[in-house]
């Protein structure tokens, strides 16, 4: 099972939380070019390692959010989970 | 071309004869010498690898081809699939594509004298809903057009195919319906992926397992070290060496994002585990393969008696095989609804493989914007099907520099030029 961080409601199973994917900055609509928006909308860089990416708290506080993920061992760094090896320690 | 070993035929005599004398098998493919230079490199030992590889030696005559895997052959998605194949698409271009590949199925067996068991039982996708009947019309229209043996059959003839189903209108999902289409079944793919291993060792193909693609070597590309648009290929790294090639291949499926990127190319896709699950065996009860879209399940029955069940991809992109617990929940608690007779049944085994996702649930195949450099991926839940065209279509792309008709459809292009596929009858249980 994969804990999510939710900003507001704290780690969650991912299967509570809806996943938006690989998070780019989007093009400007009104000068985007066809290519650029196409390559936006369409081309990943989907790698093995870590990963930014949108999630969205579908079954508890409606927030989206950007956390990073390692998308091989599934830990995660921004936010850390707390306990994590990514955690920090004070 | 000299010091090649054929593998010996089989041939009931053969099996006798070794029975007799208790004679060992002789290896099935040579452990090839490295070599750091081929015509032709191709990334990824699975059946689209190994097929690219046996159809460039035996349609076109090119053998100094290499097949490199990072582990051994099989190890990705075409060990670990349901074996499920079908061409009942429903879009023109798949339905020609499927269809292709299941002519060169029938004769697979003979053709590399290797029993593939190919099982023709046929292949059931149930409807739950009106708007999938519909959808199922629409499909079975599409496929008749195109002299695809598919039509929509109701409850009663269901039951006659499929007797242990539940299709009495008071269940949670009432069955209304199915596309039925006689000529799917089932194929085992070990064999699929041994032999055209084996077919193309005999042609002389290097079959290099155990050697990992670190790096893709180019020049004169706009990005960093030559890469990217507009530059060429020169060869690839690996973890025993560099190999030089003017053509290299990217068979890699799950991990194809990873090797394009080494090449300086963006692929429109995301990885995804899927997983499967199999029961212990019983007596025969289950004639066809059963798809339930709206249940997100698909069952078939093994020659050995197991069950054989698969659902979608997990939602999530990672590379991480593991298996979840939620998963066989949901697996047995649809599984029960379609037939709740199972309720017994103990599971033996669950197991995930990796699975590239794009965005119109069709493949990419053909050239990129570096020179030399191919791709055959984004086969998503239903590449093993795809296996044999696929093979053949991209050898004939390598070898004549040329996109065949079949696969032009599936160019990278098509992702920057607007003009995606649409296949929404690729997955078997819904997106
Ligand atoms: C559980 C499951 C069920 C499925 N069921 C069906 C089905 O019923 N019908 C159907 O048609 N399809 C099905 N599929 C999909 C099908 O299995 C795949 O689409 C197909 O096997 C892809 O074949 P391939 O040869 O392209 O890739 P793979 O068989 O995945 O081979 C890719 C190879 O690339 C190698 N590789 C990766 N990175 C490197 C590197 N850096 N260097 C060297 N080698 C590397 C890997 O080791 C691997 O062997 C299923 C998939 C899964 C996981
Ligand atoms: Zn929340």
């Amino acid at each position: 099972m994969l804990l999510v961080p939710c900003p507001n409601c704290g780690p969650r199973n991912a299967a509570d939380l809806t996943y938006r994917g690989e998070s780019h900055p989007r093009p400007d609509p009104g000068t985007a070019t066809k290519h650029e928006w196409r390559t936006y909308l369409y081309l990943r860089d989907n790698p093995s390692g870590w990963l930014r990416e949108s999630w969205y708290c579908s079954s508890g506080c409606r927030t989206h959010f950007q956390i990073e993920r390692h998308t091989l061992t599934g830990e995660i760094r921004t936010p850390p989970l707390p306990g994590s090896k990514t955690a920090g320690g004070t | 071309m000299a010091r090649r070993t054929r593998p010996a035929k089989y041939s009931a005599f053969g099996l006798v004869r070794r029975g007799i004398t208790k004679q060992s098998w002789p290896r099935v493919w040579r452990e090839p010498d490295w070599k750091s230079a081929y015509d032709v490199v191709i990334i990824g030992g699975g059946v689209h690898g190994l097929a690219t590889a046996y159809y460039l030696a035996a349609n076109h005559g090119i053998t100094n081809v290499a097949v490199v895997d990072k582990a051994y052959l099989g190890s990705g998605g075409s060990g670990r699939n349901t074996a499920i194949v079908r061409s009942n698409y429903l879009t023109p271009e798949g339905v020609a594509f499927y269809d292709r590949s299941l002519t060169l199925y029938n004769s697979m067996s003979i053709d590399l004298n290797l029993n593939v068991m190919f099982s023709e039982r046929g292949h059931m996708t149930l409807a739950h809903t009106d708007s999938a009947l519909r959808t199922m019309n629409w499909r079975a229209e599409v496929n008749k057009l195109q002299g695809i043996d598919s039509s929509v059959i109701a409850p009663r003839e269901i039951k006659k195919l499929a007797p242990s189903l539940d299709v009495s209108p008071d269940t949670r999902y009432p069955i209304l319906g199915a596309l039925y289409h006689p000529p799917g079944g089932t194929i085992r793919h070990d064999a699929v992926v041994w032999g055209y291993a084996r077919g193309a060792d005999a042609h002389g193909v290097d079959l290099h397992q155990k050697t990992e693609v670190l790096d893709i070597l180019c020049e004169g590309g706009e990005g960093p070290d030559g890469k990217g648009p507009g530059g060429r290929v020169t060869g690839v790294r690996t973890s025993r060496g560099d190999i030089t090639a003017p053509i290299v291949v990217n068979c890699t499926a799950g991990w194809a994002s990873t090797i394009a990127g080494m090449a300086g190319v963006r692929l429109p896709i995301t990885t995804h585990p899927l997983q499967a699950a199999v029961t212990e065996p019983v007596k025969m009860f289950l004639p066809t393969v059963v798809v339930s879209g709206s249940l997100h399940v698909y069952v078939s029955q093994t020659d050995r008696g197991e069950l054989v069940f698969g659902a979608s991809v997990d939602p999530v992109a990672t590379y991480n095989m593991g298996g979840t617990l939620e998963f066989t929940e949901e697996l047995a608690g649809h599984v029960l609804e379609l037939m709740p007779g199972l309720s017994k049944m103990r599971l033996l085994r669950q197991w995930a493989g990796l699975c590239d996702m794009t965005p119109d649930y069709s493949p990419v195949m053909g050239p990129t914007p570096v020179d030399g450099f191919f791709v055959d991926v984004g086969w998503g839940t239903y590449g093993f099907k795809a296996g044999p065209v696929s093979g053949e279509q991209m050898a004939a792309c390598v070898a004549t520099n040329r996109t065949p008709e079949l696969i032009e459809p599936f160019a990278l292009s098509r992702f920057t030029d607007g003009a995606l596929v649409g296949e929404k009858g690729a997955a078997a249980v819904g997106h």
